[in-house]
């Protein structure tokens, strides 16, 4: 339900037509479909037209940051699952890296898990893209192409459900590596997977790609110039469909980025329909990256051989008595790293997504900082939105491909 | 990297003398602790001369009773460039006083950091004068504590209570 009230202190009287029009003020969500969770605009309207919109945030607020506070890294874990929670793989990861940075102990990971984590995080990348294109089209009342969407996604689930028993809400890596081997049919998953995904893509391409409705909803809609985008700090698709080549698994590569084979797509236009073209073109060059890495898939060690961080293994905490001593100081204090303080920058599906850990030596986050790409992308809606159709407003938070657990943390 | 900060720090002072406290390498990692009243003209020099077009975060640590002065707001800017030697992130600290804690606003030179100043200013009370719209973004208008400063307390739900009540009184945001 909105909420509609009428603001009537400066009612215009235009003497041409004899009529007396008012702004109107129009309250959209936060209880509504098209904004992907709980996110309030309010928009002035005059007529059909946006005069001015006025987001607010901050009704999924549970102060993750001060939480992390209290707990140990390891437990911080399953916060951030909760934040992107379409791409929470990709979240756990991101969070793994900048605390394996803060141990100073990358050079240590095993390739094995490096490429396994390559190979998720890629698979979270689809994930949330499927849904923000599926969701975009529905939201414009295309529910074919949510449809089909939807249904690669479960695959997609499939595979992180064998590999670490959850489908939200992943937790998966550990700091130090895999916390278990991959199962056996991992790889045959992901084969098969590569198999029928680029299928279904074709047919979300012939459903929306060359759609009339779909190109005159989305094209010259919601558009943001390359100055502006830079300017506003936005990343990911909202940045590359404006024409800027910024890709942080380009710019400053983690995990091994630098050795696959990949294209980072742009497009030029910076409206709604060029996000939407860069998000297809990233899941073919994803599908591309995730071949590559279960082509190269290495056998050997799981996690690295760091006994201050990484768990022995249950088999051992079962049977000896100085693997259970070391599990529970593990457990209960945690790993220490050295006082310091560091960023790090993932490529998330919807943009930079970077988490600044300050440690004071103890074993939990002085300062866990999480900057998420939603928060920052949403910045530019006003913009997007201002002087455009009342309909366009959805159209705009669509292809912004927004997520509120992210934003407001 | 291949990218000369000496340089750029001496450039940086011979234009704003002082403005560059200190410079801290770690994890490789550049950091640059700056004259707080300096911030903004540093920020513009980096962004204008030097390239640094993108602000890629804006946040604040509290650090109570550890040192003196309590607030450190922290800076990542970032320069794009088209290979990966070319791309250049550093980060910025500037030292805040913990009695009245102000600090100059960055949002004409970024103006991405509207909303990140807003952020800073809900969680930590740090006032950014010359921010165009500084409100609380996450927090309900009315709240009065800071929660991410160290002296808050988790388990007092007081303060939630009355902008809750309130809500239920009158309406509204």
């Amino acid at each position: 339900m909105e909420r509609v009230e009428f603001i009537s202190q400066e009612a215009n009287f235009n003497a041409d037509t004899g009529i007396r029009t008012e702004t109107m003020m129009l309250n959209m969500g936060p209880q509504h479909p098209a904004t992907h969770g709980v996110l309030r605009v309010v928009l002035y309207l005059d007529g059909e037209t946006v005069v001015k919109a006025v987001p607010y945030i901050g009704y999924l607020h549970r102060g993750i940051e001060k939480l992390c506070e209290h707990i140990t890294y390891q437990q911080c874990l399953p916060y951030t699952d909760r934040m992107d929670y379409l791409a929470s793989i990709c979240n756990n990861i991101g969070y793994i890296l900048t605390v394996e940075k803060l141990l100073g102990i990358q050079d240590a990971i095993p390739e094995r898990a490096k490429t396994a984590e390559v190979i998720l995080f890629e698979l979270g990348r689809i994930e949330s893209h499927l849904v923000g294109i599926g969701t975009n089209a529905l939201d414009l009342g295309a529910m074919s192409a949510f449809l089909y969407c939807f249904k690669e996604r479960e695959r997609i689930y499939d595979i992180l459900e064998t590999v670490c028993g959850a489908r939200l809400t992943t937790s998966y890596p550990r700091v130090g590596g895999l916390p278990l081997d991959l199962p056996d049919d991992f790889e045959e998953k992901v084969r098969n997977f590569l198999k029928v995904f680029p299928a279904t893509l074709a047919e979300v391409d012939s459903l929306l790609t060359r759609n009339r409705i779909w190109i005159d909803r989305t094209k010259g809609v919601a558009t943001i110039s390359a100055e502006d985008a830079i300017d506003l700090g936005l990343t990911g698709p909202a940045l590359r469909g404006s024409g800027v080549p910024y890709d942080v698994r380009k710019a400053m590569p983690y995990l091994g980025y630098e050795n696959y084979d990949f294209e980072v797509p742009v497009a030029n236009e910076g409206d709604a329909y060029s996000r939407f073209l860069c998000r297809m073109e990233e899941m073919r060059q994803s599908l591309k990256i995730i071949e590559q890495g279960i082509n190269n898939l290495p056998d050997g060690p799981y996690a690295a051989d760091l006994p201050d961080v990484v768990l022995p293994e249950k088999e051992l905490t079962y049977t000896r008595m100085e693997s259970l001593i070391r599990h529970f100081v593990l457990v209960y204090e945690g790993f220490k790293p050295p006082a310091g303080e560091v960023q790090h920058a993932v490529e998330n599906p919807k943009g930079e997504l970077s988490y600044y850990l300050v440690s004071d030596g103890t074993g939990k986050p002085y300062r866990m900082r999480v900057r998420g790409p939603s928060f920052v992308n949403m910045q530019a809606l006003p913009n997007m939105v201002k002087g455009r159709l009342l309909a366009d407003v959805i159209a705009a938070i669509g292809s912004l491909d927004i997520v509120l657990g992210e934003i407001d943390r | 990297m291949s990218f000369d900060f000496d340089s750029l720090i001496a450039a940086i002072n011979s234009a704003y003398p002082g403005a560059v406290k200190e410079r801290i390498e770690y994890r490789g990692e550049t950091t640059l602790i700056i004259d707080k009243d300096r911030i903004s003209s540093v920020c513009g020099h980096l962004k204008g001369t030097f390239g640094f077009t993108f602000l890629a975060d804006l946040t604040a640590v509290d650090y109570l009773e550890i040192r003196t002065p309590r607030y450190e707001v922290v800076y990542h800017v970032h320069r794009f460039g088209p290979e990966i030697d070319e791309n250049i992130r550093l980060r910025l600290k500037a030292e805040v006083h913990g009695d009245n804690p102000k600090i100059d606003s960055v949002t004409h030179i970024w103006s991405g950091a509207d909303w990140l100043e807003r952020e800073v200013y809900d969680m930590f009370g740090i006032v950014f004068t010359g921010h165009p719209d500084l409100r609380r973004i996450l927090m309900p208008e009315d709240y009065e504590p800071f929660p991410l400063r160290k002296d808050f307390d988790v388990r007092d739900r007081e303060a939630s209570k009355r902008s809750f009540e309130r809500a239920l009184r009158e309406g509204g945001d």
